[in-house]
């Protein structure tokens, strides 16, 4: 190769390592900071500042789900099963919203380590199959998705 | 090898091939599409959890995919234009920018609508939705820069650095949801080990993304051709071209 | 044939709204991108051959 080529090539290598080293200084800088929510495990260690709007992410606990009969008030917990996180809202969930279903949640802890959402997001995971077959590989979704049709 | 490399270098040489593959390259690339979007919309059966809405898996994915994929287009263009000084890989590398941003959003749109019914947002900040904003960012920076200059000729050393600077946020988008808590699952269609989409799911996802490369190949082909004609109508041969 | 009828497939499961916007959007931006480069190839075709014409009148 011709040597001032050689050389510009030894630039574009030169900026791409510069570039990548600077951006991932940055992120190690930051790398709490980048993440969307708090595990109740975080949270539970008090890792998570009280009195401030945070997030918190994790999986509803099945059978945890509460709704009051009178108004839009939810009660669940979530749970990265190491700690738990008790969460109450007033609000409609989204229609993904489910039990053993991921859930990130935005609020503040209160007093008793609950928190106080104002905002529930479903999170759903990267599996995806037509509803025969979610039936015959989970007996238990088909019992769901059954109940409605009065078993 | 470094014949054929000052050969695929050259504007007229590409400009003959480009003529020739590109009425083959638009029917197979409209025609793939058209079956796959008619398959993901019609026959590909709904999600178990999502239902219908998992139609719009078909337009995110490639897109996205595809905009990950331009961005090092654009970037090892402006590479070879840095070293070899190549006129092509310049147009090729501003080119590939003005596509690139329109996929890149169509990826954020499609997201946004997708992100409606299943989490309840239409937008997010997490480290997957953000980096994809960078991207487009990125896309628009070298446009920008390009359109800051005068003459095509001066901006190529800017477009490229910048090009190349970005291609930092290309592993870190397709990694975020790794390294991060995100609102965003993590990949479905994997490269080292089985896909999480059932067979029935996953062929029209195929069809499709095959249909947006050829197009994305057949648009980057197109543009660079009239930039050609645009930078080179002094010479002899496009003089021949346009009167014949 | 996922659908029964074509009202099922308009409403996609009540999610209609979602998907007919993403595919009407993407449809549409493509084709506008499609049709901005074709006619930046025809104006650019037609400024060099003025160009060539009034060189050859000069």
């Amino acid at each position: 190769m011709h040597p001032q080529r050689k050389q510009r090539l030894q630039m574009v290598v030169f900026i791409v390592v510069a570039a990548s080293l600077a951006v991932g200084l940055l992120l190690f800088a930051l790398r709490g900071n980048i993440n969307l929510f708090y595990p109740p495990a975080d949270i539970a260690a008090g890792k998570a500042p009280v009195g401030q709007a945070i997030r918190a992410g994790g999986m509803v606990r099945a059978g945890s789900v509460v709704r009051a009969p009178d108004s839009l008030k939810v009660q669940f917990v979530i749970t990265d099963y190491a700690a738990d996180l008790t969460v109450h809202y007033e609000g409609i969930l989204p229609d993904m919203f489910a039990e053993e279903e991921g859930a990130v949640v935005a609020g503040m802890l209160n007093d008793q380590g609950e928190l106080m959402a104002t905002e529930v997001l479903a999170k759903h995971d990267e599996n995806y199959m037509p509803p025969e077959v979610a039936e015959t590989l989970h007996p238990k979704v088909d019992a769901q998705h059954r109940g409605g049709y009065g078993q | 090898m470094w014949a054929w490399f000052h050969k695929l270098g050259s504007p007229r040489w590409f400009y003959r091939i480009s003529d020739l593959c590109l009425p083959w390259l638009t029917v197979a690339g409209l025609l793939f599409l058209v079956v796959g979007v008619v398959w993901g919309l019609l026959f590909a059966p709904p999600d178990y959890k999502q239902g219908n809405s998992f139609r719009i898996f078909y337009l995110h994915v490639p897109t996205a995919v595809i905009a990950l994929v331009g961005y090092y287009v654009m970037a090892i263009a402006g590479a070879v234009s840095l070293i070899w000084k190549m006129k092509l890989a310049d147009i090729v590398m501003k080119e590939a920018a003005v596509i690139g941003a329109l996929l890149t959003f169509l990826a954020l749109f499609t997201g946004a609508v997708w992100g409606k019914p299943t989490w309840g947002t239409w937008w997010v900040w997490d480290a997957r939705v953000t980096s994809m904003l960078i991207l487009l960012f990125l896309y628009i920076g070298v446009i920008a820069l390009n359109n800051a200059f005068t003459h095509p000729e001066q901006s190529g050393k800017a477009c490229a650095v910048l090009s190349l600077v970005g291609t930092v946020n290309i592993p870190i988008i397709y990694k975020s949801v790794d390294w991060w808590y995100s609102l965003h699952q993590p990949a479905t269609i994997k490269f080292t080990e089985r896909s999480t989409i059932h067979p029935d799911m996953f062929w029209p996802f195929v069809v499709i993304t095959v249909g947006f490369y050829v197009l994305y190949a057949v648009a980057l082909m197109f543009n660079t051709q009239t930039a050609i004609l645009e930078r080179e109508y002094r010479t002899q041969w496009v003089r021949d071209k346009v009167q014949q | 044939m996922q659908f029964d009828s074509w009202q099922a497939f308009v409403a996609m499961g009540g999610h209609g709204l979602y998907v007919w916007l993403a595919y009407g959007v993407a449809v549409l931006s493509l084709v506008a991108g499609a049709m901005v480069q074709i006619r930046r190839r025809k104006s650019v075709l037609r400024n060099i051959r003025q160009h060539y014409n009034n060189e050859s009148e000069v």
